[in-house]
């Protein structure tokens, strides 16, 4: 054991780290590595979730109180579109496929990198160039659709449809670049003994997310085709002045943006699934069940866009099917929350910063995912269909669920990703702040949406509602500190947090093999294929303040 | 304006008051969905959290050996859900072919939406931009829009139906309790979408409040009124007040007031006079003379206003010069 140790610090300390192997701004822009690449994400990809929620913020400030306080209807049309745009599509669907995917996916496989280095850095310059065309978006009059870009409404606008729809037709090749490389890494990059079922689940949801980014997001590109082909030449494909069928639009856009909260919430239960079971020293319960459901969730996120539709004159017999299709995807959904309940059974159970926001991701996913039982039913859902129910509904799925798997990933893989510790007392006061005001900010919004407050209006008359939206603006604000807390405490251990251990959690997958922060080739020998979930010969060793492996048999193996 | 929810019914913390046939269904079936997910919400969180706490870890404590997988567990919590949601499923269903397959011989009110205004249009002929209905009697909406997509939402009767520009939908209820409810638009529809709100006045059977008497009066007030009254109410019912105010205030389109009579520079250069012949084809044409610094955004009225009202219209303008 100690001789692996010494072995590993003596390579570390001949051999420079990614992150100082080079230097100089072309250094990074120019790498094909794939750590760096998700490092660059990491930082674009924050930077437009900290424009998207200042939006946010805006936006319930406005809503604080019922007039007009400093945004008038056109603006806050400004606010929320914006706000949606920036958030689904430059940070959450990019968000842990591109970012933290990135980072550890060809670590987990022992891999060196991604099967397509050049694929991948053309996917981050995609996602500059569509973020790019975002912001002419904001300095042309911005944008006032909603990001669903509803026609006829898209088409007559007066705002920068054209550019925004540019943005996002480019954003979606990103996505897909990202995606066939995922596919083709864990397809043919597998070190030998890993079989499928011997994957680590984040790999399995990285997967099924993949599969969908590739088959869904085409659909989306020649939906924005279009729509701008229809503004362009009023041709009469979407608008009905021209003869066109603005029903179809909504089927077209939802074919993608059903799937596309898949892309959001599949790599979110992959973090989770990670997290439960290294924090626990378990390993998961039913583990093909969980691989399986994944894979079940992305191919029956295809046949449930209709559920969006329930009010739009859809036919009697599409609602039926599409409400029963949409009840079947509730079922993998609940198994995977039991399998994670029952791998804490009898556990070793640490309450560490990443299995705090796993847990906070459990309670958020719970509310989200049951509130979706209403919508999915279809009398209901056509009292609670554009009001602030669903926007409660999507934020506890999106927010509560793929955020704060994000930030669990972001805390469990930072050790790895820069080599340092952050305050475990910070991180965790952070996360508790950011729960509390998530929870204030939007639970809210539940019984406002009921009571028959509609979505998208910038202000409202009935004194009944005025308090929930009080609530809620509090709630943002706290949310917000929470987040900031969290930027604080991570940027901090950059500076003077302790020097991570290579393995600082006990976590058996291979990416923890690899010094913290890796070398440039991520190992310098092959590491052994163990087992994802087996914690059994991981024991915690306080000369090197994180674990190691007690078996040499399985280690020396590959010296 | 501010009537509120209390005069007709109570609400509840889920809902406004049920003012519906339908409202109870909707209601039940929301309070079904929800105690199966309180009970589910709390059973796992308790689990969790006792787990949590029994099994934190303990240094040097190495957790005991436990099954990966138990197939007989894995069937029961993949079960009970199916059975529920598939209850859900069919009740939900059931519920909403209700909503949606309306009834022969139903009282049809037609219902026109454009940004940013409602428009209806009783069997009589008569407009107006409340809706009115009578209690107890099955009455249905057929609605298109003239622009983009609107959403027809009246939650105290738990009932949406978009309307589409170039079809027709349609949305049926019987109300149940006589009071005044909010109307929404609930499909975005740019800028004032959020004040493209009214009220539905659910009338009693008999009695001088009733719908009968209220659709025998308010259908001949052009006749009854003055000019200048009845262009006042014009303006009221047909939601000209949406963008243009009488206080001198500029909205989406120029006040009212002190308008008679000036001369105006259109957005592409030459003037106009505010008069007759302005406002008429202003009304039937908005896009033929827009004034500098608006938007082309006023919906045409072509076909869908009577001369008489347009002529009492203009005697209003008339009367707002002082």
């Amino acid at each position: 054991m100690s001789t692996t140790h010494t072995q590993t610090a003596v390579a570390t300390a001949a051999e420079p780290d990614y992150l100082s192997c080079s230097k100089g701004w072309k250094s990074w822009l120019l790498t094909l590595d794939h750590k760096r690449i998700g490092v660059m994400y990491l930082i674009a990809i924050s930077a437009s979730f900290f424009l998207g929620g200042l939006f946010a913020l805006a936006l319930r400030l406005e809503l604080f109180h019922p007039g007009k306080d400093f945004v008038d209807g056109d603006g806050y049309n400004q606010l929320f579109t914006l706000h949606g745009a920036v958030m689904v599509f430059l940070f959450i669907i990019p968000g842990i496929p591109a970012a933290l995917g990135n980072f550890v996916l060809p670590l987990m496989l022992g891999a060196k990198d991604v099967a397509f280095p050049r694929m991948n850095l053309a996917s981050f310059w995609l996602w500059l160039f569509g973020a790019i065309f975002f912001v002419f978006v904001l300095a042309s009059g911005g944008l006032d659709t909603g990001w669903t870009f509803y026609t006829p409404y898209s088409v007559e606008a007066q705002t920068a449809v054209i550019f925004a729809a540019t943005g996002a037709f480019i954003l979606g090749f990103s996505s897909i670049f990202t995606g066939i490389n995922f596919i083709v890494t864990i397809h043919k990059m597998r070190p030998a003994g890993m079989t499928w079922f011997r994957m680590p689940l984040f790999l399995w949801g990285m997967y099924a997310t993949a599969i969908i980014q590739v088959l869904a997001t085409p659909v989306l590109g020649i939906t924005l085709l279009l729509l701008i082909f229809e503004r362009v030449t009023g041709a009469g494909i979407f608008d009905p002045h021209n003869g066109g069928d603005p029903i179809l639009f909504q089927h077209f856009f939802w074919f993608y943006s059903h799937p596309a909260v898949y892309i959001m919430i599949l790599p979110a239960m992959a973090i989770v699934s990670e997290l439960v079971s290294v924090f626990s020293r378990k390993p998961i319960f039913g583990y093909k069940m969980i691989a399986y459901s994944s894979v079940a969730i992305a191919l029956l996120g295809f046949l449930v866009w209709g559920h969006h539709m329930f009010t739009s004159g859809q036919s009697k017999l599409a609602g039926a099917i599409f409400s029963a299709l949409t009840f079947s995807v509730s079922i993998p959904s609940a198994i995977k929350v039991f399998n994670w309940l029952a791998t804490l059974y009898k556990g070793s159970i640490s309450l560490a910063t990443p299995m705090l926001y796993a847990l906070a991701f459990i309670f958020l996913f719970l509310i989200g995912g049951l509130t979706g039982l209403f919508l999915g039913t279809l009398s209901t859902d056509v009292h609670l269909h554009d009001t602030y129910f669903i926007v409660a509904h999507f934020h506890y799925v999106m927010v509560g669920g793929t955020l704060f798997a994000f930030l669990g990933g972001l805390h469990y893989w930072w050790p790895k990703m820069f080599g340092r510790m952050y305050s475990a007392r910070g991180s965790a006061i952070a996360c508790l702040v950011s729960f509390v005001g998530f929870n204030v900010a939007f639970f809210p919004m539940f019984p406002l949406g009921a009571k028959g407050m509609p979505r998208r209006y910038w202000y409202y008359l009935e004194e009944d509602f005025i308090s929930y939206h009080q609530l809620a603006t509090v709630g943002t604000v706290l949310l917000g500190c929470g987040l900031l807390g969290i930027v604080v405490v991570l940027l901090k251990s950059l500076k003077n947090g302790e020097r991570a251990p290579a393995n600082p959690w006990g976590a058996a997958t291979m990416e923890w093999e690899a010094a913290s922060p890796p070398i440039h080739h991520n190992f310098h020998h092959t590491p052994a294929v163990h087992d994802p979930y087996d914690f059994g010969d991981l024991r915690f060793d306080p000369a090197q303040g994180g674990y190691a492996r007690t078996s040499n048999a399985t280690a020396t193996a590959t010296h | 304006m501010m009537l509120t929810l209390a005069q007709a019914g109570e609400g509840t913390f889920w809902f406004p008051a049920q003012a519906a046939e339908n409202a109870a269904k909707v209601d039940d079936l929301f309070y079904f969905v929800l105690y199966v997910s309180v009970f589910f919400f709390l059973l796992i969180m308790t689990i969790l959290s006792i787990f949590v706490i029994r099994y934190r870890r303990r240094e040097g404590v190495e957790p005991e050996k436990s099954p990966s997988h138990n197939t007989v567990l894995e069937i029961v919590w993949s079960v009970i859900p199916t059975a529920l949601v598939v209850y859900m499923f069919y009740t939900g269903f059931t519920g909403y072919l209700e909503k949606r397959t309306p009834p022969t011989g139903a009282y049809e009110i037609g219902v026109t939406a454009q940004k940013w205004s409602w428009n209806f249009t009783y069997p009589n002929g008569h407009t107006t931009n409340v809706l009115h209905v009578p209690v107890g009697v099955e009455t249905q909406m057929v609605m298109t829009s003239e622009d983009v997509i609107h959403s027809f939402f009246v939650p105290a009767f738990r009932e949406k139906m978009d309307v589409l520009p170039g079809r027709y939908t349609k949305a049926w209820f019987t109300p149940t309790l006589v009071g005044t409810y909010d109307l929404f638009c609930a499909e975005y529809c740019g800028t004032a979408h959020s004040e493209m709100i009214t009220k539905v006045v659910v009338h009693p059977q008999d009695g001088p409040d009733s719908f009968e008497n209220w659709l025998r009066e308010d259908s001949d007030f052009l006749t009854k009124l003055s000019p200048v009254e009845g262009g006042k109410k014009v303006y009221q019912l047909r939601g000209c007040g949406q963008c243009h105010s009488l206080d001198g205030t500029s909205g989406n389109g120029p006040s009212f007031k002190g308008a008679w009579g000036t001369e105006r520079t259109l957005a592409d250069g030459p003037k106009v006079v505010f008069d007759e012949n302005y406002v008429r084809e202003s009304i039937l044409m908005p896009k033929a003379k827009v004034l500098a610094g608006y938007e082309p955004v006023m919906p045409t009225f072509q076909g869908r206003i009577k001369d008489e009202e347009i002529t009492a219209l203009i005697a209003f303008l008339k009367s707002l010069q002082q």
